[in-house]
Order: structure tokens, then C-alpha cells, then sequence
């Protein structure tokens, strides 16, 4: 906290009111009743999922990422925990793009009607995951036609590699002719369907690259119109009694507290090189760590794995911290937040 | 468990202090002693305070080869006992381990069984309805009630298999006054015939005697428990039914044990539920997921 701000606390003397606290952020030109996002992978396959999580508080929602075809993922153990964070190694499973689609369709039927007023224009976020550009394409076009508000694209997961060799993350001229190519599909289901989509893009990146920036700015120039930043970090957990690694994948992607001063450097480093908004996400389980993520440069942010350390109702807990801290501080919209790291 | 508090020094004027723990982390525990319950089920047993209560579950993980959840047979305080049938790739590995051998567990996870009513008084007269490896939670369910001071006679424990073979902890609740009724198909051993035939007996003869079965408690195949569900609405008795859908990760995450159309999650939320949250899941009967998230048919 500045010695600005310090002064104008000790003049006041005294907290708002929650009236006067704006928690809502436009991201992407789409207006978030609060800046919580849930992140893709948790607790996001099916249409009910997705609703109890928007009736828990989260502010917009990710589905798990979908794939052309139904994918079993790897044999459990698929997550071993422990007090720093979470390691997953869930192998993207999901219905398949057909049964995927249908799920968001009931998704935004149901949210249209929700008896609770407030939740009916939450966004929907979608996510697509495929092994080749042509693919990631032909998948993105149909996602787009399910109603959903976003799409992202997650060219960055960890836990395929011996399927499928390097994330499209790892590389910026195949990062930037994949949003490219994505892009190039909405605007063909636009001329198709003779109407404005309004789709923004969002490029899920890895942070286990030299230069995460570098990509943001590569997909940036390609059309990209957010960057979501960090996917889990690789890692592994071993048993010591037998000495082996505890996931049935060996590795994973590791997520939670931990995580979070990767992700404030990632996102500290794209916000300085690219124009475009972030949605930052990464080991954010309190208020105070929305909080240092936006400050970083996140205009939204991804919520996870809190809701293994903390219940599903980490979405209205984080919420209510965020709120607090805004009293606390004297602030009364997140835009005085967002980027604060780089005044 | 986590703590969420203000910070305790008074002049501090920092805002909230979460302090996070690892709700549910996973113990290497030794197999201590294993007996061969029937001819396809093994009991295995683990010095380990677990506290859990009737109905809940436990991640099992077999280094090498796998993680499942499976129900807890029977909680002794200082060990507990885990019934393990040879049905699956993990299970079948499960029963060739060997006393020494180790294996991770996770938990008590998951919601369980209430002995009281809808006015939060405990329960007088009981029916428990277990179908092939339910009988266990049953079986427990029924010790706790003694325990709380149920009479052993207002205890109706109806379990059933396909063939005397099949049969779990029959001998468990003998001796002890609980009215144990044993059904199977072929008729090898008890009645032949099915426990829904048994129940609707037990609940007409209860009628009969002015007697009111409290609640009706089951778990087994879904259909069966969808039968036993039927009986208890029809009769306007109190049930909880312990619904199971497919767990890969057993804590809260990875979302493939979500029911339609509540969103809840049967590892956490569940797999316990009552009447009034049986009532809103309406896929129960009809439908469950596989491994990919799509939906298969009962």
C-alpha cells in the first residue's frame, strides 16, 4: 500500500459501506458480476455443474476443455494433494464435442430462466482442446455456435506430452497460427450465419517457457483478444514408501497456494508487453490473492483448485474477502486495482 | 481443516488471515491382517483412527495400480476394516496384496447416515435395506443405532445376494436381537427371492402391529435402492439412500460424480442423500456417467 493511500485511510477513519464497493469487472467487453472465474478442469463437465458453481458466487465460468471425440482421461489416482498445492494429472477427459455442446446449450437454457435474476446473464466460457490446428478449427466453429459468451483455447496442457508431444504453448509461431486459424473459423460461421458472433478468444499460456511475454505477444498479433494466464505448472509427487511417482500419468500439472508467485510474474510480464486483458489464474484460494493478481495486470481472475481447500463456496468466501479489503483500503471499484504493479 | 479467522492481535488493522490445510490427505497405512469374507470378497485391516461414520468412503490407492473408492466395512475405533471385492482391474490387484503390503487412503470422505428425523429426534424403528457389498454400511449403521439406543428389535436388517456364496456379514448382527432377514435369488440361503419383497413384508406386518417404521435406510444397486426409494414415498416413511456415481478423484474436483440437475458432487455433497435432495436429483434410476462425462442409460 502506497503512503498515499495509508494517509487517506487515517483521514477517513472509517470503511465504505458495501454499497458503494464495486466487485463487477468488464472483461473482454463482457460485464462479470464479480471478477471470479471458474477455472477449466474443476467441476465443469456438465451443465449442472457449471450452474452450482455460478449459484456459489463464481462470477463467470470455464467448461472442461473439449475435444472432437469423448476422451476417458488417465486412471486415477489422478490428484494427490497436500498442504502447498494440488498435482492433477486428469488427462482431459470429457463427453466429446457433440455431448459437450448440448451440455452448454442447457447450460445457458436453464441460466436464462433462473429463478435468482442475478445469475441469468453470468457468461459461459468455453474451452477447446484438439492435437492439431486444423482440429483446434473445426472444434472452435462449433463450440461457438452453443451459445457460449468466450472461448478458450487451451494449447497448454501438461499432462498429455507422451500422447501428444509439446504443448502449441511452448512455441509462439505455432501459438499465434493457431489463434489465427481459430479466428478465421469464427469469421466463417459468421459469414455463414450472417451474424456478428462477438466471440472473444482467449489463449490459455504455459508458465514453464523462457519467455511467457513473448507468446502473449505472438498470439496477440494473431487476433487474440485475451490472454488466460498460468495452466498448472508440470511437476511430480512421489511416495516414499515405495518410492514412485503417485499419479497414474507420473506427472501432472501442479496448482494452488503455490503456484501464485509464478502466476504474478507471468501475468506482471504479459501485462507490460501486450494491450489485451488477462485473466489471470493461478494458486488463488484468498481475497488477498485476487487481489495481488489484479494488481499484476488480471482484469478477471481464475479460481480452482480453492474449491478443494476450501468448498465450493470459496467463489462467495474470496468474494467477501476482496470486499473487506476494498473497505479496508478505501477502494471503491477494482479498475483503481488492476495494474496497480505498474504505476 | 481450514481456519478462517481475524487476526488475534486487536491493534492489528490487517483483514482476514486464512489459514490452509490439506482437508483430506492421503495416509500410507499398512495392511495389518486379511480374511476371506465369501468366495469373491476379501476383508482387509488397518491400525488407523479413521472417525469415520456409517456411509462414508475411502479413497484406496494401490501403489502401481490405482485409486478407488470403496466403502468402509466396519470402523473400530483404533482400525477399521475395508471388504474388497475382486470386480475390477484395481480390486482384483487390491485382493492379491499381502499383510505388510501398504496403501494409501484418503478419508473419511463424503456425507453419512443420520438417526434422526426431520425434527432432529432420534429415530425409534428402522429398516436397512442392503444389497450385495451395501451390507457392510448397513451392517455398521446398525451397531450405531444399538449404540444410541435404538431397541435391537425395532431394527429390520434386510440384505440380500444373488447366491449364499455372495452373502456379506450375515453372522455380524446375529445374537444381538436385530431382526436379520437374508434374501437370495436362487434361494440357496434365507428366503428366495429379492429384499423388496422382504421390506414391503416387514412394512405391512409393522402396519399391522401399530407400529410406524421411522426411516428407510438402503444401499446397492441403484435400481434396487430406486424400488426401496418407491416403498418408503408410498408408505410416507422418512429414507436416505447412499448414491453412487463414477469417483476418479473422490474430493470435490474433478466433477464426474455431479448429478443432474443439482450440480452436487456424490463425493461431497454425497454420496448420502435424504427424501427431500432424492426428490430433486432426477437422474436417480434413470441415468449415470461414464469415465468421458456422457450419460448411460439404467
Amino acid at each position: 500500500m502506497s503512503a498515499k493511500s495509508q494517509a487517506k485511510w487515517g483521514e477517513k477513519g472509517f470503511a465504505k459501506s458495501d454499497a458503494s464497493i464495486d466487485v463487477s469487472v468488464n472483461f473482454c467487453g463482457i460485464k462479470l458480476r464479480n471478477p471470479l472465474v471458474l477455472a477449466s478442469g474443476i467441476v465443469d463437465t456438465t451443465a449442472s455443474s457449471l450452474i452450482f458453481a455460478i449459484e456459489n458466487c463464481a462470477g463467470a465460468v470455464t467448461c472442461k476443455s473439449i475435444s472432437l471425440e469423448p476422451r476417458k482421461g488417465h486412471g486415477s489416482p489422478i490428484i494427490v494433494t497436500n498442504e502447498s498445492g494440488m498435482l492433477n494429472a486428469v488427462g482431459l477427459s470429457n463427453p466429446g464435442l457433440n455431448s459437450s455442446i448440448e451440455e452448454i446449450k442447457d447450460a445457458k437454457k436453464r441460466l436464462s430462466q433462473h429463478k435468482n435474476k442475478e445469475l441469468r446473464n453470468a457468461a459461459i466460457i468455453g474451452n477447446v482442446f484438439a492435437t492439431s490446428i486444423e482440429d483446434f478449427a473445426k472444434a472452435a466453429k462449433e463450440i461457438s455456435k452453443s451459445g457460449c459468451e468466450m472461448l478458450e483455447l487451451n494449447l497448454s496442457c501438461p499432462n498429455v506430452k507422451d500422447e501428444f508431444g509439446e504443448p502449441f504453448a511452448c512455441n509462439p509461431i505455432l501459438a499465434a497460427e493457431l489463434t489465427k486459424a481459430v479466428k478465421k473459423a469464427l469469421k466463417e460461421v459468421e459469414k455463414e450465419t450472417e451474424k456478428n458472433l462477438k466471440m472473444p478468444i482467449l489463449v490459455k499460456l504455459a508458465p514453464n517457457v523462457p519467455d511467457i511475454a513473448k507468446i502473449a505477444k505472438a498470439v496477440e498479433a494473431a487476433g487474440a483478444d485475451g490472454i488466460t494466464a498460468i495452466n498448472t505448472m508440470p511437476g511430480m509427487m512421489l511416495d516414499l514408501k515405495t518410492g514412485k511417482p503417485i499419479l497414474t500419468n507420473k506427472s501432472g500439472g501442479f496448482s494452488g497456494p503455490n503456484l501464485k508467485p509464478i502466476a504474478v510474474k507471468c501475468i506482471y510480464d504479459i501485462y507490460k508487453s501486450v494491450k489485451i486483458p488477462i485473466l489471470g489464474t493461478g494458486g488463488v484460494t484468498t481475497g488477498k490473492d485476487a487481489i495481488e493478481l489484479m494488481m499484476a495486470g488480471a482484469s478477471a481472475v481464475g479460481v480452482g483448485t480453492a474449491v478443494y481447500y476450501r468448498g465450493i463456496d470459496c467463489f462467495k468466501k474470496i468474494n467477501d474477502e476482496i470486499v473487506e479489503w476494498m473497505k479496508e483500503n478505501n477502494i471503491s471499484s477494482l479498475k483503481e486495482i488492476i495494474g496497480k504493479a505498474h504505476r | 481443516m481450514k481456519k478462517d479467522g481475524k487476526c488475534e492481535k486487536q491493534e492489528c488493522k490487517c483483514s482476514r488471515i486464512v489459514e490452509l490445510a490439506d482437508p483430506f490427505p492421503m495416509h500410507m497405512l499398512k495392511i495389518e491382517k486379511i480374511e476371506q469374507e465369501n468366495s469373491n470378497v476379501k476383508s482387509f485391516y488397518f491400525r488407523h483412527k479413521l472417525n469415520s461414520q456409517p456411509g462414508q468412503f475411502v479413497m484406496v490407492w494401490l501403489p502401481g495400480n490405482g485409486e478407488k473408492p470403496m466403502s468402509i466395512a466396519r470402523d473400530y475405533g483404533d482400525s477399521f476394516q475395508l471388504a474388497i471385492a475382486s470386480v475390477g482391474n484395481v480390486s482384483n490387484k487390491l485382493c492379491c496384496a499381502k499383510v505388510g503390503d501398504f496403501v494409501g487412503i484418503r478419508g473419511p470422505l463424503g456425507t453419512y447416515f443420520s438417526l434422526t428425523d426431520d425434527k432432529a429426534k432420534l429415530v425409534k424403528s428402522i429398516a436397512l435395506v442392503g444389497g450385495g457389498y451395501g451390507a457392510g454400511p448397513m451392517a455398521s449403521l446398525a451397531e450405531l443405532a444399538i449404540k444410541k439406543g435404538l431397541k435391537p428389535a425395532n431394527i429390520h436388517y434386510i440384505v440380500g445376494a444373488r447366491t449364499k456364496d455372495l452373502l456379506l456379514f450375515h453372522k455380524r448382527l446375529e445374537g444381538i436381537g436385530v431382526n436379520v432377514h437374508i434374501t437370495t435369488d436362487d434361494g440357496s440361503f434365507g428366503a428366495k427371492g429379492r429384499v423388496i419383497d422382504v421390506l414391503n413384508k416387514v412394512v405391512t406386518d409393522a402396519k399391522k402391529n401399530k407400529i410406524k417404521i421411522d426411516k428407510i435406510y438402503t444401499v446397492g444397486p441403484e435400481l434396487m435402492m430406486k424400488a426401496v426409494y418407491d416403498v418408503a414415498m408410498r408408505e410416507n416413511i422418512d429414507c436416505e439412500i447412499s448414491l453412487e456415481r463414477y469417483m476418479k478423484c473422490g474430493i470435490g474436483v474433478c466433477g464426474s460424480c455431479i448429478v443432474d440437475p443439482t450440480g452436487e458432487r456424490m463425493c461431497i455433497e454425497g454420496p448420502i442423500i435424504g427424501k427431500e435432495k432424492i426428490k430433486q436429483i432426477t437422474e436417480f434410476g434413470k441415468y449415470h456417467r461414464d469415465a468421458t462425462g456422457n450419460k448411460v442409460k439404467y
